[in-house]
């Protein structure tokens, strides 16, 4: 047998090295210097992000249940760079709060183990694998939510991401089995020349939708989210907002494109219904929100919905403006959440109000908010304007005009509410405004790495072709 | 010829004006002031050495002056049409550099005196290079998009120099005025640009006026539509020149001209004499072929008229204002109209061309007598603190210079020869006789107006009783004194330079003579101008202010400039804004925002209805999980299908 084909997990390997090397350090380090566990995951994460970058060729392992393209190669490192943006932007956070409880090295496996299961999952070829990869890839992220176990809301969030994990899987699931008894196969290669159109098919396919919608938190799937953000500390909120969701909009795209292909007309509509209700739902009660993690959940849930309108396009060009997006929307979200993050573990402060006067206070950090929430609002020429802006096309180019007038309209919804932060930020003096205080390095250089993409995204045009150019791969 | 170091002429002044606007706190006055000189002496030389090369060495191939051109394609829009950047050098644009880069010397040496002890000082040396910038480049335009940015560019900095004591509300208002003026008119240039960019796929002023040398006739196609009766060519020439009369304050956008006297002197006699005001005109030159062919120079006609109408009007205004250097702008606005209508009745091939010649020639030596008017008024207004003639008089054994230097513009002004205007007014009038009798009597009666108003200031600035005055005035500074010397030697020979030989519209050049009749006419009626206004004011009685009641109603309305101005303040605030704003504004308010702020009040209404839905009960969560899941495969299974 030739082990170097192998060399196609490279990813999940090396991974699964750094997990096992943190338990092993976790034994030899002695109490007093658990601190060090922080630097040396970090590290070797690093090492790891960058080495991902080294090319790798299309292959198939497994017999059809594990395989990589160009891609899905360039997807994984797009999530690796996210959770190293998320691990430097935590790091202060682990030191000063979890060390102390003896569980630093457990919040790496666990991130690193939910890490690995949405490399399966995006790697999978048939549904075994795709489910197995699904599951490690929730049931970490259950654990991490409720890794403040001081604080009651960490707890609740911890359940509750958990419950409703355990429905959408089995609900999932259920679908699954129903695909397989109407194609007699799970492989993805296969099912697609076998799957019929028929009542039981589209049952299937319904079901299974529903247990990635609830990951990606389209309405009406999404209620977890809130309050799960809330309770979760922010590194794991953050964690969800983007890696979680990224990935999964990432296999479902894939399989909708190719697996379902035949049944494209009806998840076409079904995208559209979930897209409107989605964009609608998320924007209405953005708008009430006093919690920035809360606010930014809402945020989260809209932006979903205008994710679905590149899906609905359902060939290359739909595919290329989502995976834009993700990145843009990645950096942008990460940005977003690094200033609550800095802000919270300072003074435990998270209301919207508090941030009245952070101007004054602390310019930079308001600068990074404000970047990030232009970005996600859509205002040109940060990334985001480019990002929502293709996706729009994507739209269009399939005759939606009514879909993206009306996703217009919620663009201006949210621009609203994104404003009434920056307003609080610049405009607003405050009775007791937060101090000015100075990030430790690891935050700032997490902070300045979000605010470099969402500027580069932004001017680097090139990037955008090379996605498209990846994206041919997949159809 | 090698024209890259022509670059530099306009480039130098840009330079200035950024080292002084970017330094006007660090740099001291003095210094300012002297940098702000050189520069535009090494552009000044530079201009006079292009000349040279061009006329006397190499710019004259096989008979004809060549058009050198160098351009970089800016922006591209299609295989023709495309916006570049680059200069022309021929011999309109040699001869404009020479006129705005001597007399912006001039201004900026005789600066240093007029402003000194200014807070501004540095501002203000800063503010004339960025003008002389703009008009540079303007002058050096290689398309009707490049000449467009520049002369938008002129506008703004003639706006900053009209309006640069600030503090005076009346010279803030009279910035705004010219501002918004020639903005409105620009509007018309900027669609004619649009029109002509549109139907003959190309900004560029060499292909739009190629001359097919054995037809006769443009070398430019354009799509045949027309509008009105009139081809769309034509229209889009009409609104061209609209922004040409703008600048160049011909009827009826002449309102600003007189209130941009609030800038500083200098200023006017840069910017309102010399190099803004002949935009126009040479603008009109620029597009000279296009002008004269397209559709039988119907568009050219109306440029003669205008021209010939603006010159009677402003002249008989200029005669009843009070104001000396109102006189001036009236006097500006009249002469220019007299170049307006020698282009306009000008031909193109050989001495049919004369009109042509003698627009630019006269634009020449204007701007030389002009400039030295405008200084010289200068000089006096310094000197007795007061714009008035009821405050002036007997300054002659104060300011001999200025005496002296005032009184050869005026006779150059005035068309007596030798002086420079004689020369270049006579071969307006020829070119007007032989094309269009009764412009030609409407000039022979201008210039005899002409004479007769610029003598009443002299004679009322000059002569006359004295008046009592708190200092007694002084001749000015030599740093005041030299421009005005200099310019009296221009206004002297500068009517002795064949013109004929070098600018002509097709660029061939012919022999001029003097056709002894017509200067024979000319000459006397300004003298009899002159003859008339030594009567009335050379001393002082009250001869004048008889006639001038006698005139009555006539007067009373050249006094209040026609009413124009209460006519476009009657058309904007009585008409457009309570006729045509306000019902818009009142749309506004209540229809488009009343709408949007409905739907922002419902939008938080229904957010505010939902926020129910999120109870925080895991239980409810699934409910609605499962419903969804439900409703979905009801639709899809048994509604949709």
């Amino acid at each position: 047998m030739d082990f170097s084909s192998f060399l196609l997990m490279r990813h999940e390997l090396i991974l699964l090295v750094i997990i096992l090397l943190l338990i092993v350090a976790e034994i030899f380090i002695p109490q007093h210097k658990k601190g060090s566990i922080v630097h040396l995951a970090i590290f070797l994460f690093g090492i790891h992000t960058a080495v991902g970058f080294l090319g790798m060729g299309d292959g198939v392992l497994f017999g059809g249940m594990f395989r990589t393209t160009g891609m899905i190669h360039f997807f994984k490192n797009v999530l690796n760079v996210g959770v190293f943006i998320i691990l430097l932007q935590s790091a202060d956070w682990l030191q000063e709060k979890i060390v102390a409880q003896h569980k630093g090295t457990e919040f790496f496996v666990l991130m690193f183990s939910s890490l690995l299961g949405m490399y399966f999952m995006i790697s999978s070829g048939d549904f075994l694998m795709f489910y197995l990869g699904l599951e490690l890839s929730t049931l970490p992220v259950a654990a991490l939510a409720a890794y403040e176990t001081s604080k009651r809301i960490s707890s609740e969030a911890g359940v509750k991401l958990i419950l409703s994990a355990a429905l959408a899987s089995g609900v999932s699931l259920f679908g699954i089995s129903m695909l397989y008894a109407t194609s007699g196969s799970i492989y993805f290669s296969e099912m697609a020349e076998m799957i019929s159109v028929n009542n039981l098919t589209i049952l299937g396919l319904i079901l299974f939708f529903t247990g990635l919608a609830f990951k990606i938190s389209l309405v009406p799937f999404h209620f977890w989210t809130a309050d799960v953000y809330e309770g979760a500390p922010i590194s794991v909120a953050s964690y969800l907002s983007v890696i979680s969701k990224g990935a999964a909009v990432f296999i479902l795209m894939i399989l909708l494109f190719t697996v379902f292909k035949p049944l494209m007309g009806i998840w076409e509509n079904m995208i559209y219904i979930v897209a409107l209700a989605t964009m609608f739902i998320g924007n209405l009660f953005a708008l009430r929100q006093q919690n920035m993690k809360r606010f930014l959940a809402f945020s989260s849930v809209a932006q979903a919905g205008f994710i679905l309108l590149g899906i609905i396009n359902g060939e290359q060009l739909g595919f290329a403006t989502v995976i834009y997006f993700v990145l843009v929307y990645i950096f942008s979200n990460l940005a977003a959440f690094g200033v609550v993050q800095a802000i919270s573990l300072q003074t435990g402060k998270e209301n919207i109000n508090d941030y009245e006067g952070l101007y004054r206070t602390n310019p930079k950090l308001s600068l990074v908010m404000m970047l990030a929430l232009f970005s996600l609002a859509g205002i040109p020429p940060v990334a985001g304007f480019f990002g929502k802006f293709f996706l729009f096309t994507a739209a269009a180019s399939k005759g939606y005009y009514l879909l993206v007038f009306l996703a217009v309209v919620n663009v201006t919804i949210s621009l609203y509410y994104y404003l009434l932060v920056i307003r609080a930020m610049f405009l607003r003096k405050g009775e007791n405004p937060i101090a000015f205080f100075t990030s430790k390095l690891y935050m700032r250089l997490g902070l300045v790495l979000t605010v470099l993409g969402i500027i580069v995204l932004g001017v680097y045009s090139p990037l955008y072709d090379y996605i498209f150019e990846l994206s041919k791969g997949l159809m | 010829m090698d024209i890259s170091y022509i670059y530099l002429i306009p480039i130098i002044p840009l330079a200035v004006f950024l080292l002084l606007g970017i330094n006007s706190k660090r740099i001291k006055p003095a210094i300012s002031g002297y940098i702000g000189v050189l520069g535009m002496l090494s552009s000044f030389l530079l201009s006079i050495y292009a000349a040279y090369q061009y006329f006397f060495v190499s710019g004259k191939v096989n008979g004809e002056y060549k058009q050198f051109i160098d351009k970089h394609v800016w922006m591209n829009f299609t295989d023709t049409l495309h916006i570049d950047m680059g200069i022309m050098v021929d011999s309109i644009s040699l001869m404009m550099l020479v006129v705005v880069t001597s007399i912006s010397l001039m201004v900026h040496i005789y600066s240093r005196g007029y402003m000194k002890g200014d807070d501004g000082y540095t501002r203000f040396f800063a503010y004339l290079s960025l003008f002389t910038f703009s008009m540079l480049g303007l002058v050096l335009a290689t398309n009707l998009f490049q000449i467009y940015i520049f002369w938008e560019l002129v506008g703004v900095s003639s706006y900053l120099l009209i309006g640069y004591y600030y503090t005076k509300p009346s010279a803030v208002s009279a910035a705004k005025k010219a501002f918004i003026v020639t903005r409105f008119a620009d509007l018309g240039f900027l669609i004619g640009i649009l029109i002509m960019g549109y139907y003959t796929g190309t900004f560029d002023f060499e292909t739009l006026n190629a001359v097919n040398p054995e037809t006769g006739t443009l070398v430019l196609n354009w799509a045949s539509a027309s509008f009105m009766g009139l081809s769309v060519i034509t229209w889009g020439l009409i609104l061209i020149f609209m922004g040409g009369a703008g600048k160049s304050a011909m009827m009826p956008f002449h309102i600003w001209l007189p209130d941009a006297m609030e800038g500083p002197t200098p200023v006017s006699a840069l910017i309102h004499a010399a190099t803004m005001v002949v935009a126009g005109v040479y603008l009109v030159a620029r597009l000279f072929p296009m002008f004269y062919f397209v559709e039988d120079g119907f568009a050219l006609n109306i440029v003669a008229w205008v021209g010939g109408i603006s010159s009677l009007f402003a002249a008989i205004i200029a005669i009843t204002q009070t104001d000396i250097k109102r006189v001036l702008a009236f006097s500006t606005m009249s002469q220019i109209g007299y170049m307006m209508m020698a282009l306009g009745v000008s031909g193109y091939e050989g001495h049919e061309g004369v009109g042509y010649m003698a627009s630019m020639f006269h634009l020449f030596t204007h701007a030389m007598f002009k400039a030295l008017l405008f200084l010289g008024a200068g000089s006096v207004i310094h000197a007795v603190h007061s714009n008035y003639l009821k405050d002036m008089g007997g300054l002659r054994k104060y300011m001999p210079i200025t005496n002296i230097t005032f009184l050869i513009a005026a006779l150059a002004i005035a068309g007596v020869p030798p002086f420079a205007g004689f020369w270049s007014k006579d071969e307006i009038l020829v070119a007007a006789f032989e094309n269009n009798q009764l412009l030609y009597y409407i000039g022979v009666f201008v210039a005899g107006l002409t004479a007769f108003y610029m003598f009443r200031i002299y004679f009322g600035i000059f002569w006359g009783k004295e008046k009592e005055y708190e200092h007694t005035p002084h001749e000015s500074p030599m740093s005041m004194a030299f421009p005005l010397l200099f310019l009296a030697g221009m206004s002297i020979v500068a009517g002795l330079i064949p013109f004929s030989e070098y600018v002509t519209a097709d660029n061939k050049g012919f022999e001029a003579h003097l056709n002894y009749p017509l200067a024979a006419i000319a000459t006397t009626v300004g003298i009899i101008g002159i003859a008339l206004a030594w009567v009335f004011y050379k001393k002082e009685n009250s001869l004048s202010d008889k006639y001038a009641k006698s005139f009555g109603v006539l007067y009373k309305w050249a006094y209040h400039k026609f009413y124009f101005d209460e006519l476009y303040l009657f058309v904007t605030k009585k008409i457009i804004f309570n006729r045509i704003s306000a019902p818009i504004a009142w749309f506004d308010k209540k229809v488009v925002d009343a709408t949007m702020e409905g739907i922002g009040n419902k939008t938080v209404l229904v957010s505010e209805k939902i926020k129910g839905i999120q109870s925080g009960k895991l239980q409810d969560y699934a409910f609605a999980f499962i419903a969804g899941v439900v409703v979905l495969a009801g639709v899809f299974i048994y509604l949709w299908k």
